[in-house]
């Protein structure tokens, strides 16, 4: 989902090498122009747009909404709602911070060692990954989850007592979690699998030569080598923990009681339940200074391997 | 002891826990199969056994009820969409960024990688309202395209590393032999991306055919439904009956999962080229 890669300059300024250097620019803007009036017509123009709504009282209908300052900003800073939002972002930035980062690191380093069947895992690995949150989410909660038809439901006429943690106000968060780091580890796995086979053959014999056991090749030898790509990770699930969408509104809708609201779930539902387009974009733009500071650590890390 | 067995021993920890994880990855999957094969009672009685009698008609419900019919029309149509968009739009723009022949470039590149990181809740609201006035709601190729804008950056960045794999002998070349910057496109550069465009085109496509919010904000009457959509609207009316809730799922996930075995490959290599470095 993110870009790093090296780039070798003299490949790049090779092929530069026009011999009419300074006569295709209007040709070269003219290449570029669908890209990018596709993503000002998309992105950039309603984004402004959703920064001007964000000072007015605009419903998504009415023509003349009202200027009203900083009050949507005020009204949801003010909301317990909101605040309990960015909580539950937090708390679900962490569990992906570490979670599936071990899980996708430590079945990384099982697969290394198993050149003949790692394949075979990667793909049964990545099988949740492929699918839709619309499905996944749908059999976790009918399936598992339910207390009628779910596993759950099956245990507790068995007489295990057990309580469907999707609908307990503490539960329930890591309940969607669950379902959405089984979906996503995979992907981890498969990245953070590609990244340590790139480390150098003659480093990892030379370490063992030197009597390295096999904790020490991973820390001192496989560790430095993937670390670009940890830290791109790391940076790319900050950035998406805070945009989490589908999973959250497909299994909880944010309940019980707002236990499990995200702001992204809190945005769309003042926009699309209540009709409060003002305060809506409001909480957008808070999502987006998020990401934009993310943003900026990601550019500056791809910089480093890309020469923006 | 000897070494071998010394090994086996030492391989086992690691074995259970990927044996475990294997499970855990395939047990939801084996769920839905077994219960898309059981009328609701049984379903409630034990989800975890084997069908008593296999029930077929669970399928021919699912396909009807979810108007399946329509609903692969309109998510190959909205795929097609997007994956078209974004490979017209990224492929010739990943070409000028890879060639770095204008100073706009690096603005360009900073630009794009902001946009791939966007909330889709920063520009969702007014793209709604003008949707709204311009009557493209549950138009399937018009919300093909907002698919396609939010993942054209990334498709630029991915083909983008496959223009500078190219050995810049190629374009140079045929730039001697007098072809035009648009010839060179065309003849040169298009076919030695292709690989490019076609591992793109699969990454991009997954996304377009799983989307959730963009669907479900945009594409509100019933003739629009994507599959994903129907099959939602399948948990409102057969909310107890779960044998044709999953079959419905099952439907769902099959092609998919199908298409994934066949071509992992390059699923893999999509993933993974943006991912690491090198």
């Amino acid at each position: 989902m993110t870009v790093l890669n090296s780039v070798q300059p003299d490949a790049d300024t090779a092929t530069v090498k026009d011999a009419r250097r300074g006569r295709g620019h209007g040709v070269h803007y003219l290449l570029l122009a669908p890209a990018i009036l596709l993503s000002m017509a998309i992105v950039l123009v309603p984004g402004v747009f959703t920064l001007v709504t964000s000072f007015t009282d605009w419903n998504g209908v009415a023509a003349d909404p009202e200027f009203v300052g900083v009050e949507n900003y005020a009204a949801i800073l003010a909301d317990p709602i909101f605040r309990t939002a960015v909580g539950n972002n937090i708390i679900w930035t962490l569990l992906f911070l570490t979670i599936p980062v071990v899980l996708g690191l430590g079945v990384a380093l099982l697969l290394l060692r198993r050149p003949r069947t790692r394949g075979l895992y990667q793909v049964i690995f990545l099988l949740p990954y492929v699918m839709a949150a619309v499905t996944n989410a749908m059999v976790w909660l009918n399936m598992i989850y339910s207390p009628i038809s779910g596993v759950i439901g099956f245990l507790n006429k068995q007489g295990w007592d057990i309580d469907s943690p999707i609908s307990s106000l503490d539960g329930a968060i890591y309940a969607v979690a669950a379902v959405d780091i089984w979906h996503y580890w995979g992907f981890l796995l498969v990245v953070y699998l590609a990244a340590l086979r790139q480390t150098p053959v003659e480093q990892i014999e030379a370490a063992q030569l030197e009597g390295a056991n096999s904790w020490q090749v991973f820390r001192y030898v496989y560790l430095p080598n993937i670390r670009p790509t940890m830290q791109l990770m790391f940076v790319m699930i900050m950035i998406f923990s805070f945009l989490t969408f589908d999973y959250i509104f497909l299994m909880t809708q944010g309940g019980p009681a707002n236990s499990t609201e995200m702001l992204s779930t809190f945005a769309y539902s003042l926009a699309f339940a209540t009709f409060q387009f003002g305060k809506a974009a409001a909480v957008g733009i808070v999502m987006g200074v998020f990401g934009l500071v993310a943003s900026v650590i990601y550019t500056r890390m791809s910089r480093r391997g890309m020469d923006v | 002891m000897s070494r071998s067995s010394n090994r086996a021993l030492r391989a086992t920890p690691g074995h259970i826990i990927l044996i475990l994880l294997v499970f855990t990855a395939l047990f939801p999957i084996v769920l839905v199969l077994l219960n898309s094969l059981k009328d609701a009672p049984e379903v409630v009685r034990n989800p975890l056994a084997l069908p008593e009698s296999p029930d077929w008609s669970n399928f021919a419900e699912a396909w009807q009820y979810a108007g399946y019919t329509r609903g692969f029309a309109n998510s190959v149509l909205l795929t097609a969409t997007t994956v078209a968009t974004v490979l017209l739009t990224a492929a010739p723009a990943a070409y000028v960024l890879a060639a770095r022949k204008i100073k706009a470039a690096g603005p360009v590149m900073i630009y794009l990688m902001v946009a791939m990181t966007v909330p889709i809740q920063l520009f969702l609201f007014p793209l709604y309202a003008v949707f709204a006035r311009l009557g493209l709601l549950s138009n399937v190729v018009a919300v093909g395209v907002i698919v396609a804008a939010i993942n054209m950056p990334l498709a630029v960045m991915l083909l983008r590393t496959f223009f500078l794999r190219i050995p810049s002998e190629l374009p140079e070349a045929a730039t001697m032999d007098g072809a035009n910057t648009f010839q060179v496109l065309r003849h040169v550069l298009v076919p030695a991306v292709s690989p490019g465009m076609i591992t793109v085109g699969i990454i991009v496509g997954l996304n377009a055919w799983n989307e959730y919010l963009i669907s479900v904000t945009f594409l509100q009457r019933e003739e629009s439904y994507t599959a994903t959509l129907g099959f939602l609207s399948l948990t409102g009316t057969f909310a107890v009956d779960q044998g044709v809730l999953m079959a419905g799922a099952a439907i769902l996930i099959l092609p998919i999962v199908f298409l994934f075995l066949a071509a992992q490959r390059k699923f893999v290599d999509g993933l993974v080229s943006g991912s690491v470095k090198g």
